[in-house]
């Protein structure tokens, strides 16, 4: 039973160190220290021992509270003794851990809906907005109709377009994109808005076309809200899909945890939920690292220091 | 002064002349512009849209009644009780959650901001919090608090509160290093600089907090009351949606953009009061 | 209208031009009772109030006045980015802009804009030879070898690879007047270019930019705030009123060319300066407490 704490603390550790090293080493790039003297500095440092404290405190708070304190509504959850042997059984008494096919499904299932709705989202979403800061026209025609249906709230689609669309997949998917597509067109809007005049002019005077200034000077100078963009719009894509499969699919994380509260496995409402901060961190940091991969010029700007993982 | 500056006073004069045009001229200026005429066409061209569909009965449209049905089942809907009473208990749960998420989060994010330590402890577990949608704490939530409104209300109030934590750190970490010394040389103390440099500067940051707490709250809640709820406006929609009554779903949706819309109102005008000496949006 | 026959002007410069004598002199504007009203709400502001200026062709003209009198508004309808409301302007006796007459921004009116205009998304060399590759005048191989040649005359070498935003806002200017002269533009529109500069960076940049006159001539408009810098680059200096802009004086600068740090303490020098900061200090008194009481 033992392994089961050492596993994970084992596993949050390295991570944790992983993290602090890699920012030292990007000092090291500028100051030029050896790597073991990295190391070292690394586990001397204040910063790295209260990150781990306060994980130690957060989880030690919750222990104590499911098992000691004296207050009911605590006891009625899991603790997290419970949900590290459930995740890592290989026989898990609930049916859900990760040595599991089904658990597998889930992820899969969500991570694809998500993945559909986002791409979708974007594809369509980016030109949309460049258009409505692009053409004066067509803002004036479409900026009213946004935001006559921007305020209804992605999760009050769910009943019509159950109605409207053939099955409940497709109605997921598409409230998902919804909120994800009117995030990135409005965020792409913004960030065309955001472009100084005088980036236009130069253009203009330095003998540009449309054409050309749309590719020169729209697009690259979006960029940074576009992809600001993004990644609200993928926490929005995950908001609403979370939603989404609760009430209406089958499979997905959504629905693993919604049924973990309906036939009383607790264990794994608490797994659902830990998977999907997991996967949605990761999913926004791929959109991080896309858009520095586009943007050197920005990252150059900050000298190349200025985003560290608290970004 | 001297004689020169008078002489130049009939010039400022005629700079700032203000054109004589009529209040009824200036009105109509002001509602007939291209901008406002090309909206009004937009708008109405997507309700003469939804019309013809539904009249031509399209495939994709053959549960969905017409604006004109949509409008009656409105009218009839807002002389019921239900209906007040759903709006009613859906505001009273975004108002709880939402300001419980103002009096948690702006002073977790201060604390951030202002001491380093107490940064490196929380910020971390905060991060690992974030990503997880305030959805997934439906259940956990249920299990947790004793009634189902208490329930509600924690979930919007997730939904909200990281979003606050953030701004407010940012609003804080983004002010100049230069204040603070310009400050600490004027021999200001701690408690003087938090309260006449971070307080002050944090504060477009919490209104952009509670701009976009506010949208996310309205999207909670609805969800939530789907999920979960008994009563409520979303409760009102789901119903619909179960009894196949597809006007009132419809209904519901606009009352819900509506009363989304009336809130971010409302908390705009509060935002610009606590910045008087800017616009923000 | 604009850039007939300037083709061939380019390829010529192509290696860059020692001996000046073949490059035809155009680029002269005549500006003629020129008046511009903003209106936003309703609201008259008077920015340029019966402006006329004859600028030569291969004219230096450096335009001062107090902060608000219009300067960049007459850059902006030179330029093409504002109409005017009265009046006309001339560029080599062609009709340029007019009441209802705007002229489309071009190669020929070049401008190196006051809050700075490079694009920070792309490299320094990319910004140079934007001009030229878009408008198909060279490939982008001799555009390069061009703008190596510029840049390293203005102190500028080894940074071809690097991003606007690293660079110093001296540094950033003086890439711009790089981006704008590789175009070879009739009329070159300076707004500040110098500013913020220290004076060590500032009085390089003037040497460089007179170097780059003395080999281009190209007719110069330029706003500066400065007016040593003013008298000591230019041929003539335009000294305007507060708002409503008018020109209260133009003075002719007569010091021989090419210019010399060390005229800057000739009795010539001196004397232009006296009559020119009279001027300027007044219409500053001026701005400054109608700012006062536009406040009250
Ligand atoms: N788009 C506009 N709408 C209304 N008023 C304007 C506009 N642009 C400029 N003005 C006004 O016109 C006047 C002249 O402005 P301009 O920018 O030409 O001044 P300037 O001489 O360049 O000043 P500075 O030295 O500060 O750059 C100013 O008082 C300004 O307020
Ligand atoms: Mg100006």
């Amino acid at each position: 039973m033992n392994i089961y704490f050492v596993l994970p603390l084992f596993v949050i550790l390295s991570f944790i160190f992983f993290i602090f090293y890699r920012q030292q080493k990007r000092l090291a790039h500028y100051s030029g220290i050896s790597t073991l003297s990295q190391i070292k500095k690394t586990l001397t440092s204040q910063r790295f021992w209260l990150v781990i404290l306060g994980f130690v405190l957060t989880i030690g708070f919750w222990y104590a509270a499911v098992y000691w304190l004296p207050f009911d509504a605590f006891h009625r959850l899991p603790g997290p003794d419970e949900v590290v042997i459930e995740w890592l059984s290989r026989d898990p008494y609930y049916g859900i851990s990760i040595y599991t096919k089904e658990y597998y499904v889930h992820i899969l299932y969500s991570t694809y809906r998500a993945t559909v709705s986002f791409l979708l989202a974007t594809i369509l979403g980016v030109p949309f907005g460049l258009l409505m800061g692009w053409s004066r026209r067509f803002y004036e025609y479409s900026f009213p109709l946004v935001e006559m249906i921007r305020p209804i709230p992605p999760l009050a689609w769910v009943p019509l377009s159950i109605l409207m669309l053939p099955g409940v997949e497709p109605a997921v998917i598409f409230v998902t994109f919804l909120v994800a597509f009117f995030v990135t067109t409005l965020n792409t809007l913004l960030g065309v808005q955001s472009i100084d005049q005088a980036y236009f002019r130069a253009a203009l005077c330095l003998g540009a076309s449309s054409k050309e200034i749309l590719y020169d000077v729209v697009i690259p100078g979006s960029l940074p809200y576009i992809f600001t963009g993004l990644q609200i719009s993928m926490g929005a894509a995950w908001f609403s899909l979370v939603a989404g499969e609760m009430i209406a699919a089958q499979y997905g994380l959504g629905y693993l945890i919604w049924q973990g509260y309906s036939l009383v496995k607790y264990p794994t409402i608490i797994i659902g939920m830990v998977t999907l901060g997991f996967i949605g961190y990761g999913s926004s940091a791929v959109i991080r690292y896309v858009g520095k991969r586009l943007m050197a010029w920005r990252e150059q700007e900050l000298g190349g220091l200025g985003v560290t993982y608290e970004e | 002064m001297s004689k020169t500056n008078i002489s130049k006073d009939n010039s400022v004069a005629n700079m700032f002349v203000k054109k004589e045009i009529s209040f009824g001229k200036r009105l109509q200026k002001k509602l007939f512009n291209r901008t406002n005429i090309n909206g009004t066409i937009a708008i109405l061209g997507f309700f003469l849209i939804w019309h013809l569909l539904v009249v031509l009965r399209m495939p994709f449209m053959k549960h969905i009644p017409t604006p004109v049905t949509v409008l009656e089942t409105f009218i009839n809907l807002v002389t019921k009780k239900v209906y007040w009473v759903s709006l009613w208990f859906s505001t009273k749960r975004v108002f709880y959650g939402f300001v419980a998420a103002q009096v948690l989060g702006i002073p977790l994010g201060l604390a951030m901001g202002w001491s380093r330590k107490f940064k490196y402890l929380s910020f971390p577990v905060f991060e690992v919090l974030r990503p997880i949608p305030p959805l997934a704490w439906v259940p956990v939530s249920i299990l947790f608090w004793p009634t189902n409104e208490l329930s509600i209300a924690f979930i919007t109030f997730i939904g909200a509160f990281f979003t606050i934590v953030l701004n407010v750190l940012r609003g804080v970490s983004s002010i100049d290093k230069e204040l603070y010394r310009s400050a600490l040389s004027l021999g200001a103390k701690p408690q003087h600089i938090f309260r006449k440099i971070i307080l002050p500067a944090s504060i477009p940051s919490i209104a952009t907090g509670m701009m976009v707490g506010i949208g996310i709250t309205w999207n909670v809640v609805i969800a939530a009351e789907m999920i979960a709820g008994d009563k409520g406006i979303g409760r009102l929609t789901w119903e619909g949606y179960l009894a196949g009554d597809t006007p009132t779903i419809i209904v519901g949706m606009i009352s819900i953009g509506f009363a989304g819309w009336l809130s971010s109102g409302i908390v705009k005008i509060i935002s610009d009061r606590m910045m008087p000496w800017r616009k923000l949006f | 209208m604009r850039n007939n026959g300037d083709e061939k002007v380019i390829k010529e410069n192509t290696n860059i031009a020692l001996d000046n004598s073949h490059i035809t002199k155009k680029g002269a504007l005549s500006i003629c009772n020129v008046t511009k009203i903003y209106d936003p709400e309703g609201v008259h502001v008077i920015a340029l109030e019966d402006c006329s200026l004859d600028i030569k062709a291969g004219e230096f003209v450096a335009v001062v006045g107090p902060s608000g009198c219009g300067k960049t508004t007459l850059l902006n309808i030179i330029a093409g980015f504002d109409s005017l409301t009265h009046g006309e302007i001339y560029l080599d006796n062609e009709l340029l802009a007019a009441p209802g007459v705007k002229p489309k921004p071009g190669p020929d009116r070049v401008v190196v804009f006051q809050h700075g205009a490079l694009f920070p998304w792309k490299t320094v060399l990319d910004n140079v030879i934007y001009g030229p590759v878009i408008q198909k005048k060279m490939s982008r191989d001799e555009a390069i070898e061009i703008a190596r040649d510029k840049l390293s005359r203005l102190g500028l070498k080894e940074i071809e690879n690097v991003y606007p935003g690293q660079l110093s806002s001296g540094m950033q200017r003086r890439v711009e007047i790089v981006r704008a002269l590789i175009n070879n533009p009739l009329v070159l529109l300076l707004d500040e270019p110098f500013r913020g500069m220290d004076s060590v960076t500032k009085s390089a940049s003037h040497e460089a930019l007179l170097e780059l006159y003395d080999i281009f001539h190209k007719t110069i408009y330029f706003i500066t705030h400065d007016l040593e810098e003013a008298i000591f680059l230019s041929d003539t200096v335009v000294v305007m009123t507060t708002r409503p802009g008018k020109i209260r004086m133009t003075i002719k600068v007569d010091l021989p060319r090419p210019r010399d740090y060390r005229m800057l303490s000739t009795p010539r020098f001196l004397e232009l300066k006296e009559t020119a900061k009279d001027a300027v200090h007044e219409e500053a008194l001026k701005a400054f407490q109608r700012g006062e009481r536009e406040l009250a």
